[in-house]
């Protein structure tokens, strides 16, 4: 049986930053991934990430825009800890490598972002995700013989033992479908959100909630599932994400009539208001009859300097022209609201740890929380670093301090005979795993999206729970043993099913509109009965709710406008 | 929406057959991509259907295939598009028509383990990790940033744009000849450390890459991984940067490229022209010094040249005895004009890259379709400057 001190599931940055920082701390280290390292989406992070590092910003601002980003349902221990530590990590990648923008004095160049006070964005052009996730690769490379990397091995449920402890993971070789037990001291779950729960979505179809959905299988709480972004400029039928940095950068946006509609809805931030100010703004010209007739508004880029949208945003130049046939440099380009990004997870605290002892969780799995009820951009890439780091050396530490637990093999057996039922499905015998899919997704993405209600969210619930039924039954068309990526994608559906379920239960009790959940029922914020966190724990009937406090250090809640 | 039929190349290890051509017909809109044609038939008609893929947006690099025999991505190749090329290719070879069959392969210069899928670990990040892929730095970092020139960043960016889709892999003409190339992918990945100024080791990595066999002069500057990139890091072009830097390391280059360049450079800004007959002397025996002692090399490869010189007067390729007279050439009248140039690349000496000249790479673009070469119309080198 393979078995590492420390193991990390997931490898975009929050997994390689994690396996990067136990191995420093000399434990042996194992990474998983059902995909190749490098095409993990935090690739698909475009506009920056966010430090106060500059002389005259300060960490405290840095905080306070979070905070109030979050709407105030962020826990400001939490979010201290990663704007206090935000510059050194960015040093530390520089150390490493990452090709950052410079100013004129060959230092650290910055970009303004949305919903902050200070322009503290740093940035490779527009591909700073890869960019620091191909340089955090390198060093996985450089420090194979601390880490092994299993490379396309997808995991599949989560090895408790007899003292409830987290003592392993079940896991397969997509190469050539063998199934083994890996035991490890401490797991950490890095396995990025969900958004191929909604359909179109700006994640890679890769993101199906694997790791929030074992983790809750296991036991552990989720905390504000409910929390789902809708990113404000994502190509209309494709999903295809615009960097916030074109707004960044200047970019307006305009409804059909021509106006700047943000002056309505946010008068002194205007495009660069929260995210989901932003994305509320546009839906409602859209719904109100000022949107375009393919239901968008527009992103006019051509208002910023030809020379600075090729050096800046090259990459959505490509995307307008590749994905939309559009000249962005020329024309203003059709947009709207699309899932992005899931701020709730995996309950952890600042080290990462969940309710689950030697279970860990870091990056858009976590749900620390820093991100509360809408999460600021550029501040992914650093909360996935910041805890990615912390989770690595305490999920070390733990290592360091305990012997193996000896896992059942149970566990293994069970999945294998899971993996035998799904694979013997007669064909005709239900549905299809992609029609289920599709139903998952445009469900969600009618019923739980910018504006919700309790009719909707109770019949996206029902549809739920009814593909849940019909899921059991579905049938795959490939019996192989070889890179059967149909099997895969049945015990994926599985993962976001459960994932669906736990948004449309929290999203249902919190009878409010705060951050991304906006109720049309409830549409005001109110911090009597719900500035609180919504836990979920499994249950055989679904999701069991539980509450727990927000933590408040020195921002009372205020009104928050932009 | 429109009906396509797409033929992909298949194999299933587990058949105990060989690979086999399958039609699925699928329907689309066709500016949606050929992955989404490929996601369909496998969400539609058959789930074994083997293809990585994740992003959808040209960002991961899961999804590199061969479309009517082009290295691409799948996800940024318009369904719509490939059709077009598909029926051009055909009308080429006489069969004509339209609603020709769309082809897709797995990636060339790579082992198939199930349709689409490749073993790119063996072909592709075995050789990424030959070039030692990390940064080296001397001694311990400074309390801040390193300082660096903001355009050598810039300069970077271009190589650290690459997402290893092996694309140029699947291309490489080279690698094709010689399975052991180090090749485009990851010659641009060592670029993206030689010309990162924090990193210490440069002199050692381009001895390393110019002393294997396989290593930067075994491109045959054949343009394949280029055109075949789907992000614009032109890998060829990193290549001849590694050659062009282990050049001014005084590394000698078998084939001679480094030299040679600079006696044509030399040449046309002395004489205002190629003098053909000056070439060979300058490339070998540079200069007076280099003629009054030649090297032993420089002996050899001129004595070596006879022959092809005599070919060349014989088949016409030499047009006239004149140019084999050294400095028979008279200089050109217009030849400030020429200098002209000269000064003004010198003053913009910055190479082409996208990530710096986006601009210069659309006007460069559309020079070509007017027929005008960037690099020799002032006017036009003005226009950028202004732009």
């Amino acid at each position: 049986m393979p078995s590492h001190d420390v193991l990390v599931i997931g490898a975009g940055l929050a997994g390689q930053r994690a396996a990067l920082a136990a191995a420093e701390e000399g434990v042996s280290v194992g990474i998983i991934s059902k995909v190749h390292p490098v095409r993990s989406h935090s690739n698909a992070a475009q506009g920056g990430i966010n430090a106060a590092l500059n002389p005259g910003d300060s960490w405290e601002s840095h905080a306070f825009d979070t905070i109030k980003g979050s709407d105030y349902l962020g826990d400001q221990d939490a979010v201290e800890i990663m704007t206090r530590e935000a510059p050194e990590e960015i040093l530390h990648l520089e150390h490493l490598g990452v090709t950052f923008h410079r100013n004129e004095e060959g230092k650290l160049g910055t970009r303004a972002f949305g919903g902050a006070s200070a322009a503290r964005t740093y940035y490779v052009a527009d591909i700073t995700g890869q960019a620091i996730m191909h340089v955090l690769y390198e060093q996985l490379m450089k420090y194979s013989e601390q880490i092994a990397r299993y490379e396309e091995w997808f995991c599949s449920s989560l090895a408790i033992d007899e003292n409830g402890e987290c003592c392993g993971v079940v896991t397969r070789n997509v190469a050539d479908g063998s199934m083994e037990l890996f035991q490890a001291k401490s797991v950490i779950l890095c396995t990025g959100g969900n958004g191929m729960v909604w359909k179109p979505s700006t994640n890679a179809l890769i993101c199906t909630g694997d790791g929030i959905a074992m983790a809750y299988r296991a036991g552990a709480k989720l905390m504000d599932m409910e929390m789902i972004q809708y990113h404000p400029t994502t190509l209309a039928g494709k999903g295809f994400l615009i960097t916030e940095g074109a707004r960044g950068e200047g970019a307006h946006l305009l409804n059909a009539k021509g106006e700047r509609f943000m002056e309505k809805y946010a008068p002194n931030k205007m495009e660069l208001a929260s995210r989901d100010v932003v994305s509320r703004a546009e839906q409602t010209e859209i719904n109100e009859g000022r949107g375009f007739p393919d239901g968008t508004v527009a992103l006019d880029i051509t208002v910023v300097p030809k020379k600075r949208v090729h050096e800046a945003l090259r990459e959505i130049v490509l995307v307008g022209r590749d994905f939309a046939g559009v000249d962005i440099t020329r024309e203003p380009i059709h947009i709207k609201p699309g899932n992005h990004y899931t701020m709730g997870g995996v309950k952890t605290d600042v080290d990462g740890r969940t309710d689950i002892p030697g279970l860990y969780s870091a990056g858009e799995t976590a749900c620390v929380s820093v991100h509360g009820g809408n999460r600021l951009g550029a501040n992914s890439l650093l909360d996935t670093l910041i805890f990615g780091k912390r989770s690595g050396r305490d999920a070390a530490a733990r290592a360091k301090r305990i012997d193996y637990a000896r896992a059942s093999k149970q566990v293994l057996e069970d999945e294998e005979n899971l993996v035998a039922d799904i694979i013997g499905r007669e064909k005709g015998s239900g549905r299809r795993i992609s029609e289920i899919k599709l139903e998952l997704g445009q469900t969600m993405d009618a019923k739980v999206a910018v504006f919700r209600d309790e009719a909707g969210i109770t019949e996206a619930l029902e549809t739920v729970r009814r593909l849940k039924e019909e899921a059991k039954t579905a049938y795959i068309d490939d019996h192989g043993s070889v890179f059967n990526q149909d099997l895969i994608a049945a015990i994926e559906l599985g993962y976001m099913l459960d994932n669906a379920e736990c948004t449309c239960v929290a999203a249902l009790e919190r009878k409010e509109s705060r951050g991304a959940q906006y109720r049309t029922d409830f549409p005001e914020r109110n911090d009597e009965e719900w500035l609180k966190h919504i836990d979920l724990e499994r249950t055989d009937d679904g999701p069991e709710i539980s509450y727990s406090e927000v933590t408040i250090t020195q921002w009372e809640p205020q009104e928050r406008t932009y | 929406m429109a009906d396509y039929t797409i033929k992909v190349r298949r194999f299933q290890p587990e058949s105990g057959e060989g690979p086999y051509w399958e039609e699925f017909n699928v329907d689309l809109d066709p500016s949606l991509s050929v992955l989404d044609g490929l996601l369909q038939a496998k969400d539609r008609e058959d789930g074994s259907l083997a293809v990585r893929c994740s992003c959808r947006a040209a960002i991961c690099g899961s999804c590199g295939m061969k479309i009517n025999g082009q290295s691409g991505l799948g996800c940024k190749t318009q369904i719509g598009e490939a059709q077009e090329l598909a029926d051009k290719q055909a009308s080429a070879t006489g069969k004509g028509g339209e609603g020709n069959s769309i082809v897709i392969e797995p990636m060339g210069n790579m082992p198939v383990i199930k349709d689409l899928i490749t073993d790119m670990e063996s072909t592709h990040w075995t050789k990424i990790r030959r070039v030692t892929p990390w940064l080296l730095p001397h001694g311990e970092p400074p309390e801040r940033e390193y300082i660096v020139e903001p355009e050598s960043m810039i300069d970077i960016t271009q190589s650290m744009a690459c997402i290893q889709c092996g694309a140029c892999v699947s291309s490489c003409l080279s690698m094709e000849a010689d399975p052991g190339f180090i090749g485009p992918a990851a010659l641009a990945k060592a670029y993206r450390f030689v010309g990162d100024p924090r990193d210490a080791e440069t002199h050692e990595r381009l001895h390393d890459l110019a002393n294997d066999p396989h290593g930067i002069y075994d491109c045959t500057h054949c343009f394949s991984c280029i055109d075949a990139c789907p992000k614009g890091v032109a890998p060829m072009d990193q290549i001849m940067r590694l050659r062009r830097k282990a050049g001014e390391e005084g590394i000698d280059d078998p084939n001679s490229g480094h030299d040679h360049e600079i006696a044509f450079v030399k040449i046309i800004e002395k004489k205002g022209t190629l003098d053909e007959s000056l070439l060979l002397q300058e490339s070998f025996a540079p200069g007076f010094k280099g003629k009054l002692k030649p090297n032993k090399r420089a002996i050899r490869e001129m004595l070596g040249s006879i022959p092809t010189a005599i070919r060349g007067i014989k088949t016409g390729k030499m047009r006239s005895l004149h140019k084999l007279i050294p400095g028979v050439h008279k200089k050109l009248p217009d030849q400030d004009d020429v200098k002209a140039i000269y000064a003004h690349a010198e003053e913009h000496s910055e190479e082409f890259n996208l990530y710096i000249k986006g601009e210069e790479g659309e006007l460069a673009e559309e020079n070509v379709e007017k027929g005008i070469e960037r690099s020799t119309d002032p006017d036009t080198a003005q226009e950028v400057k202004n732009g």
